[in-house]
Formats: structure tokens, C-alpha cells, sequence
């Protein structure tokens, strides 16, 4: 049987990895993006100079000869559903038995006047950090248009060389959508530290030409003001890279519409990663999570699928992290935006203000349902197994210090945030757990 | 694919975003009083020679701390990567070419042609650079410096500046601030101070010199049991025989105990002078090291030949100087007989070892017990045929070709001349015997190891970048596996650069031969969603 997958980000390649140590099918991975898989989240870092592409490629060249993995670097410009063939950019077309869909995102672009000018782009492919380095020299400021994590990404990236950045986020404080209000004002602040011009409840009101194609500056839509600018970043969130498949048979919505079991309205067919919707999600979680952890494990279901192992998508529970400048960010569970009426919060902050501790916990039975970390580090298992549990917020906080991760010597500041914790919740603890490796060892075999 | 990777070729750097002008002038400052040692050493010499060496030292301490704190200074505790595939003196660029050729030729000189350095022929005066260090040498010993007295002076100041750039790199670092100023108090007072002043103080022991360095041990330090070392230490007295029993101590029963509780990193990033001046000095060009699988593969066969030659001249030298037992209690059977039990036991240890550890594997049984049985084996014909050199070679002759290329070319010359080129562990990754052995003892029964935090990896690549020992640290994190390499040094900078929070070194001993076995990334199995799959 000939597997085909098209896309060679994290998905489609944890997708052709699974299906290889499930079974000895053919597999073929077609990419018009680069000749082998890299690591899209460590694009950043190409451009920074903290690593060359090639140290961004998870597995040496040699890895997809020796799995069998063909590789394929070319485009697939149409896809014949009932013939099971897929027309090519150059070449004859390539007939696959099983097909999987791994196309990932797209930048979102509102319809802003010079959205397509040239030096105007979002971040997420290879191309893209090709652009913004052909752009670089010279280059005297940088607007970037949409907060969230490629946002802050893109103006680490700029603030690396020295160029000054400003940033038009839409809320009234960073990525608040999705960080609680603390968390959110924590990194505004460390934004501006890091001198980057943040403008809050700002918008983009239309990109200016040069008169040769080229951006020059932009307008917004609140203050007015126009700011020249010589690169314009659009972070403004990505959508499913998959408009070119919405005039065919395949049932396409924002994403590609997809079972449990990850496969589409038509047989054979599956999508995994950033394209695919799901059609009954998980209660509390979103039909599109456009991020790297759900690819992989989407990829190693669809896999297990495919192989004739019929099992059903399972994220777990949510999961996330990312780094914010110099702010590490860790998230498990249910820690959002704006708290939900049955969940109760208690937050610690140091008075550094660069390190916090979130808890949510149900407000009737006391069992915790999601920790923020920032600053810090926790351990995955750790707090999974709590969540899990039910676990009460009184013998979390009694063996908090088997959920830190923080390198040795660092300080301790467990005793704080207990203190803390105890008074906003007004539960009383006793300390139950030191912080040795071995009692985290015996806790997750227990 | 992309068109800026080469950069680094060009002479100036294409992003020049880095230095400003106070950065240069420090850099400045530094080379000036590189410029004033250097003059002095072609016989231009401004002041006396004591003030030469305390104005041109000054001057570069000076600068490498001005530069620190206008550098690092300027921005905020955190990462400091920026730009480095881009510097030409980091990433192999014509700048860091030429320092790996100048540093390669001045250990050449140093350990062949120190006359060319300005060593004194026959006791005659000095004259060049090492003239320099004469006026401290004469408040240490009351006489000129050796080639040797000027070596660990400036192997001593690079570590203890270096030293402190690396602080304020990684102000933010609780374990790196600890671990640089363990390493810097090790070839400061151990290494440098504490056997300069001992020695300065008996006299010289007649220039019965013996190795007073308590941190330094066989196999590292080679010529430990050579015959006129073993000589001078015990005819030096009561200090003699406290560093002839703490040495053996130190190999037979400290180290292995320190393995086992903290992992090689106690010595290796913790206390040694060749991973100081590595994690020191080498720091800019940790990323340099080979991350491939090819050279996973050299790194294995080279390491442990080389601990294997070391263990066979050893044997040979100490076989072929105790004669018949006139001079030493210790007859040339009655040490026969010792080594091979040691070696039997040493089979036996590691073949046990192996098993017990979940990932052992026979073939490493086959071949690394398998090379102790022959050394065993070839003594014990050597000595039923009566010969009076072990393996019936000299020791001398086993001495002198380790001596050559293992002793001074691979650990001096190549170990830091090729810092800029190959990376600062070059030598520690593929030559050090001491390395092999605390290797053995990490990978077999120690509690150490680096966690991967659960499902968190992105598969970036920072801690596999930055890994000066060319460990694929990612390729064991992306799949939620504990990372246990016997040449994992535990310098903690892949903990440090992870984004994620996803490694930390720890010691554990609830798991001690069962380290790898959690695949922790989260895995969809029958059961549905599972996070200890045993995969």
C-alpha cells in the first residue's frame, strides 16, 4: 500500500514516522517548502543566528533513506479524489492508496489596503525568514501588525539586530485573549522593557506604497498616526492553508473537516495538524489547534488509523509553553483568559515581577483544573497527574515542590507561594514533600 | 537553500549590530596589552619586565571585563545568543580561522621549540615572552620561569577572566554562576597557587618535582606512574606520600563515588582544568562540535582506544621500572598478579554492569570486557616467557608514543588549537582517558542524568546546538526520553538554552539502571492517550 502524505511539517512527518514503525507500507512525503523537515518554531532562531537551517532539522539526512521514507520536493497543484492521484507541479503524477492532508497555515490577511505589497509578510514558513532577511539591510523600523506568539516572535527577531519595532496589538493588553490579566500585564510590561514600541488597542489601518511596489509605511486605524517603516509583519493569527481544496469534493470549512478518527468526508483521505477541523472536539477544546503538540500526536493517530489500528484522536489533557522574550511560559490544564464561573483562582507573583504561579482549581469540590507557570518551570507529568487525579488544591499545595523543574541551585520559592496560595484560598497545609527526585520518581509509578 | 549561512566567511560581519563602539574600544584595551607582552617579547620593553607583565595583564583583564559589562550588560539577564553563526571569530569565519592556526602554533612551540618562545638553553636566561613571567616566578620559586610556570599563568588568567565573562553571560543561571566559580577556584588555588607556593616553599623539593595538583589524576595525568614521578613523590617525605595515597584514593574509590551520586559533570564542568578553560574561555565555539551520528561513531572507538593505550603504558611503564624488586616492596610479579585481577575484576564489573542496565547491550560486553581479558592474557604469556618489558615492548617505547601524540598533541595542540575550528571539547570528547572512565561509571551505575520535561520539546534544536560535546540532545527530548550519555560533561547549557523548560539535570536514584526507559512524550496507543508508554 502507497501512503502519500503532502506536507512535511511536524504532522506529516510524525504521521510517515508511525506509520513506518506500525507497518511496511510505501511512503512518500511531498513538500514544495523545503527538501526535508525542520522545525517551524525554531525559525526564529535562523534569523537571530542562534542556529543555521541545517540545526533546525530534527533528523540527519540520511534518516528518511534508511526508514524508507521517500521524499518528494515538489508541489502538488491538484488532487484527483476518485482516481487517487495527485497532479505535480513538474513530473507525472504520483497515485497513492492512502492520502494524507498535512498542509498546515496560512497568514490571516483582513483585507488591509498593501497587504500584498512587497515587504509585507507573516511568519511562518521558510520563505518567510528568507524575506525578512532579503529585507534586513538597511532596514530602520519594523511595524508588527497582531500580538500573540508569532507577534512577540517576529520582534524578538527584529529587537536581535537592533531594529527598532513597533507593534499594533488590538487588545488592551498582550494576547489577553488567552492569558489571564496578570500574566498578560506581566508581559506587556517585559515587551516595553525590551524596547519595543507596544501600542495597545491599536489596529492597522492600511499599508502605504512606495510607488514601486514596496511597502513604506503604515496608517492606524485609531491614533491616526502614520509611521514609516521599511518591513511590515502581519502576526495577526493563521488560518488553514486550504483554500485551493474548497472548490472540490472534499468537505472543507475553515479547515478540513475530519472525524475522530481523523478522516475526511471522503475514504482514504485523512488531515492531521494545523488544516484539520475537528468536527466534535473534546469538550473545552477548540475544532482547530494550529499548534505543534496536537500536530504530532494528530500525526501518530492518523498513523495508527491508517495502519488499520482504528483508534480515536485523544489530546489529553491541554498542554502549551512558550517563550516570551526572556519569560518562559508553561500551561496545563485549564488556565484561560477570562475565568470560567465554576473555577476558582489563586495567583502568586514574585515581586521581581517576571515569575508567577497560577492555579484554577473547581470552586464546589476544591480539585485543581490548571496551573500557569511563568518564569517557571513545572514539571508535565507532574501536573498532568494531578488534573487527571481530581487532585484537591490542599495536597497539591502540600507536594508542590514535586512539580518543580527549574535547574538545581535555583531559588526555592515554594514556602511563598504556599503562603500565599493558603491565604487566598484559606486552606491549611502541611508540607509533605521535599524536592527529591526520587519522591517525583515514586509519586508517578504510585 | 538560504542565502545567508555563509556569512561568517566574510571578514566583516554582515549584521554589525552587535559591537558598539565602547565594545571595541574594551577589545581595544584588551589587544593593547596584548601588544605591549608582545613587544616586550621581541625585545621592546617600555618598563621593567615586572611592570611590563603587570601593565600588559591588567590591560587584558581589563578589557575582557569592560567588554563583559558593556556587552551583556547592555541587555537583560537571558540568553545571550544573538548573531553567533554570524561572527566570523565564532563560526569558523576567516577571524576564527586565524586564531585556531595562532593558538595551534604557539602549542607547537610550546611543546617542542619553547627556545622559540624565549626558554632559556641550559639554564641561561630567558629572553622572549617567557622572560615575561621571570619577576613572578622569582617570588614563587626564586628563579626564572620555565615554559611550564608561564603555561599555567596564562591558562590560570584565562580561566578566572574567562570565567567571569561566562558569569555575567549567564547572570541569570543560578548552576552556571555556582559551576564556573567551582572551576574557577580549582586552577586558581588546586591547580595554580596552592603547588606554586607549596613547591616555592621546600625548596623545589631539590627540583624533584612532583605533581602537587590534589584534582589532577591518572589517566588524565598520565605521568603519574612514571618511575622518576613515583621517585620524587616518595622521597619528598611526608607530603610525598599524602598526594602518592590521595592520588590513589582518588582514581580507586573518590571518583567512582562522586560519579555515582553527581555524574561525571563533578569533575568534568565542576573541577577540571581542561574542561575549565573549555567551558571558560572555549565557551564562544561550544555550538562548533559535531552533532552527526558519524561522529558519535569516531568519538566511541577513539575515547576508548585511547583509555585502552593509556591503561597498556601504564602497565608497561610501571612492568618495566620494578625491576626485581630491589628498589620498590612491590615486585614485578606481585604486580602482574595485581593488574590481572584488576583486569579480570574490571571485566567482570563492567559485563555485570551492562546487564543490569535495561539499555545494556552485549556486544559492548563482548568488547570492552573482551579488551580486558586480553591485556589479562597477553601479561600473563609476556610474563611466563620471563621478558623484561610488559607486552615485550619497553615502557619507554609506550611512554614516549604517548607522551607524542596523545599527551601533547592531541590534548594540547589539537585540545585548544582547534577551539575556534572544532569546538572547546574536542580533546574531552574524543581523546581524555579520564573522560572514558567517569563515561563508563556515569553510563553504568550513576544517578545522574538529564529529564526530558514530558511532552513539552519542539524539536528546535538549541540544546543539540549548543551542546559542546556533540551530544543530539533533541533527538532523545522530541521523543520524551531521559538523556544518559557516558559524554555528557553536565555543563547544563542545554537546560539553560531550552525555550521550553523541557531538560533538567538531576540525580536520582530510585531508577539508577532503568534512566532511559520512560518515553514521556505523549503517545496514542490501544488504550487511547498514554504518557508512560514503554515504546
Amino acid at each position: 500500500m502507497h501512503i502519500a502524505i503532502i506536507g512535511n511539517g511536524i504532522s506529516g512527518i510524525t504521521t510517515a514516522r508511525w506509520v513506518r514503525k506500525l507497518s511496511n507500507h510505501k511512503i512518500t512525503v511531498i513538500s514544495s517548502e523545503t527538501e526535508h523537515f525542520f522545525s517551524r518554531t525554531a525559525l526564529m532562531y535562523i534569523y537571530m543566528g542562534h542556529m543555521r537551517f541545517k540545526e533546525t532539522k530534527p533528523y540527519e539526512d540520511y534518516f528518511w533513506e534508511k526508514n524508507r521514507i521517500d521524499l518528494v520536493y515538489n508541489h502538488v497543484d491538484d488532487i484527483d479524489f476518485k482516481g487517487k492521484s495527485l497532479t505535480m507541479k513538474s513530473g507525472p503524477a504520483i497515485k497513492y492508496d492512502k492520502l494524507v492532508l498535512a498542509l498546515g497555515s496560512a497568514t490571516n490577511k483582513f483585507g488591509w489596503p498593501g497587504q500584498d505589497l512587497n515587504k509585507v509578510a507573516g511568519l511562518y514558513s521558510y520563505d518567510d525568514v528568507e524575506n525578512m532577511e532579503k529585507h534586513t539591510p538597511g532596514l530602520q523600523r519594523a511595524v508588527i501588525v497582531g500580538g500573540g506568539l508569532i507577534g512577540i516572535e517576529m520582534a524578538e527577531m527584529f529587537r536581535s539586530r537592533d531594529i527598532p519595532v513597533t507593534m499594533l496589538v488590538r487588545e488592551s493588553s498582550y494576547w489577553n485573549n488567552v492569558l489571564p490579566e496578570e500574566e498578560s500585564a506581566m508581559i506587556s510590561r517585559h515587551i516595553k522593557s525590551h524596547h519595543i514600541d507596544l501600542r495597545l488597542a491599536e489596529e492597522l489601518e492600511s499599508i502605504e506604497d512606495d510607488g514601486q511596489g514596496n511597502a513604506c509605511a503604515v496608517k492606524m486605524k485609531n491614533s491616526g498616526e502614520r509611521m514609516e517603516c521599511g518591513y511590515v509583519g502581519l502576526t495577526a493569527g493563521v488560518h488553514p492553508n486550504v483554500r485551493w481544496l474548497k472548490e472540490t469534493e472534499l468537505n472543507v470549512e475553515r479547515g478540513i473537516v475530519v472525524d475522530n478518527h481523523l478522516e475526511t468526508n471522503i475514504k482514504d483521505v485523512y488531515a492531521v495538524g494545523d488544516c484539520a477541523q475537528l468536527a466534535t472536539p473534546k469538550p473545552g477544546r477548540r475544532n482547530i489547534e494550529a499548534i505543534w503538540y496536537a500536530g504530532r500526536m494528530m500525526g501518530e493517530t492518523a498513523a495508527y488509523n491508517i495502519c488499520e489500528k482504528p483508534i480515536e484522536y485523544d489530546p489529553g489533557v491541554w498542554f502549551n509553553s512558550a517563550k516570551f522574550l526572556d519569560i518562559e511560559y508553561q500551561v496545563y490544564g485549564e488556565v484561560p483568559g477570562k475565568l470560567p464561573e465554576h473555577l476558582t483562582t489563586i495567583y502568586w507573583e514574585h515581586p521581581d515581577g517576571e515569575k508567577a504561579i497560577r492555579i484554577n482549581y473547581h470552586s464546589d469540590s476544591k480539585k485543581v483544573a490548571g496551573f500557569n507557570l511563568m518564569g517557571i518551570r513545572f514539571r508535565h507529568e507532574v501536573c498532568e497527574k494531578w488534573i487527571k487525579d481530581g487532585t484537591s488544591l490542599k495536597v497539591v499545595l502540600e507536594n508542590l515542590n514535586l512539580a518543580n523543574f527549574d535547574p538545581e541551585f535555583y531559588d526555592t520559592y515554594e514556602e511563598m507561594i504556599r503562603k500565599s496560595f493558603a491565604q487566598q484560598s484559606g486552606i491549611q497545609y502541611q508540607v509533605k514533600s521535599k524536592r527529591l527526585m526520587d519522591r517525583v520518581t515514586a509519586f508517578l509509578k504510585g | 537553500m538560504s542565502n545567508y549561512i555563509d556569512k561568517s566567511l566574510s571578514i566583516a560581519n554582515p549584521n554589525p549590530h552587535n559591537l558598539g563602539l565602547t565594545e571595541r574600544l574594551a577589545i581595544l584595551v584588551g589587544l593593547l596589552g596584548l601588544t605591549i607582552a608582545g613587544l616586550h617579547a621581541g625585545g621592546y620593553s617600555f618598563f621593567s619586565t615586572g611592570t611590563t607583565f603587570t601593565v600588559s595583564f591588567s590591560l587584558m583583564g581589563l578589557g575582557i571585563l569592560w567588554y563583559t559589562i558593556q556587552y551583556y550588560g547592555s541587555k537583560q539577564a537571558g540568553i545571550k545568543n544573538d548573531g553567533v553563526w554570524f561572527s566570523s571569530l565564532a563560526s569558523r569565519g576567516v577571524i576564527g580561522w586565524i586564531l585556531g592556526i595562532v593558538i595551534t602554533g604557539f602549542y607547537v612551540l610550546l611543546y617542542w621549540h619553547p627556545e622559540i618562545l624565549g626558554m632559556g638553553k641550559d639554564g641561561g636566561a630567558n629572553g622572549g615572552i617567557i622572560s615575561l613571567f621571570d619577576p613572578l616566578s622569582e617570588i614563587f620559586h626564586g628563579k626564572p620561569a620555565s615554559q611550564w610556570f608561564m603555561y599555567g599563568t596564562m591558562y590560570t588568567f584565562a580561566i578566572f577572566f574567562f570565567g567571569i565573562k561566562f558569569i555575567y553571560k549567564y547572570r541569570h543561571n543560578k548552576y552556571q554562576i555556582i559551576r564556573t566559580l567551582s572551576v574557577m577556584f580549582f586552577q586558581l588555588f588546586l591547580a595554580y597557587l596552592i603547588p606554586e607556593i607549596l613547591s616555592g616553599l621546600n625548596g623545589g623539593f631539590d627540583g624533584k618535582w612532583f605533581d602537587m595538583d590534589l584534582k589532577n589524576q591518572w589517566p588524565l595525568d598520565y605521568d603519574f606512574a612514571q618511575k622518576w614521578h613515583i621517585d620524587n613523590m616518595l622521597s619528598a617525605g611526608t607530603i610525598g606520600w599524602f598526594f602518592f595515597i590521595w592520588s590513589l584514593l582518588l582514581v580507586f574509590v573518590v571518583s567512582p563515588f562522586l560519579t555515582y551520586k553527581y555524574g561525571k559533570r563533578w569533575y568534568c564542568s565542576w573541577v577540571c582544568g581542561c574542561g575549565g578553560l573549555a567551558e571558560t574561555a572555549g565557551d564562544p565555539w561550544r555550538h562548533l562540535s559535531d552533532k552527526s551520528m558519524t561522529a558519535w561513531k569516531i568519538e566511541r572507538w577513539m575515547i576508548h582506544a585511547v583509555l585502552l593505550f593509556s591503561f597498556v603504558m601504564t602497565i608497561a611503564v610501571i612492568y618495566s621500572y620494578l625491576g626485581d624488586g630491589a628498589q620498590y616492596s612491590l615486585t614485578r610479579n606481585g604486580f602482574t598478579i595485581i593488574m590481572i585481577i584488576l583486569l579480570l575484576i574490571l571485566a567482570a564489573a563492567y559485563a555485570f554492569l551492562q546487564k543490569k542496565n535495561k539499555d545494556g547491550n552485549q556486544n559492548k560486553i563482548y568488547l570492552a570486557s573482551g579488551s580486558a581479558i586480553l591485556i589479562a592474557v597477553l601479561l600473563g604469556i609476556n610474563w611466563a616467557f620471563g621478558s623484561g618489558n610488559a607486552y615485550f615492548l619497553g615502557g619507554e617505547t609506550f611512554k614516549g608514543v604517548y607522551g607524542f601524540y596523545i599527551g601533547a598533541l592531541f590534548s594540547g595542540v589539537i585540545g585548544v588549537g582547534f577551539y575556534p575550528l572544532m569546538g572547546s571539547r574536542v580533546w574531552c570528547r574524543f581523546g581524555c582517558p579520564m573522560a572514558a572512565i567517569l563515561g563508563l561509571q556515569q553510563k553504568l551505575f550513576s544517578k545522574f542524568r538529564i529529564t526530558t520535561n514530558g511532552g513539552q520539546c519542539i524539536s528546535c534544536g538549541n540544546c543539540s546546538t549548543y551542546c559542546e560535546m556533540g551530544i543530539d540532545v533533541r533527538s532523545y527530548a522530541q521523543k520524551g526520553q531521559n538523556i544518559v550519555r557516558a559524554s555528557c560533561v553536565g555543563c547544563g547549557i542545554c537546560s539553560a538554552v531550552c525555550p521550553r523548560g523541557v531538560l533538567r539535570l538531576e540525580n536520582g536514584s530510585e531508577d539508577i539502571f532503568s534512566k532511559t526507559d520512560d518515553y514521556k512524550t505523549i503517545h496514542i496507543s490501544d488504550e487511547g492517550v498514554k504518557i508512560d508508554l514503554l515504546a
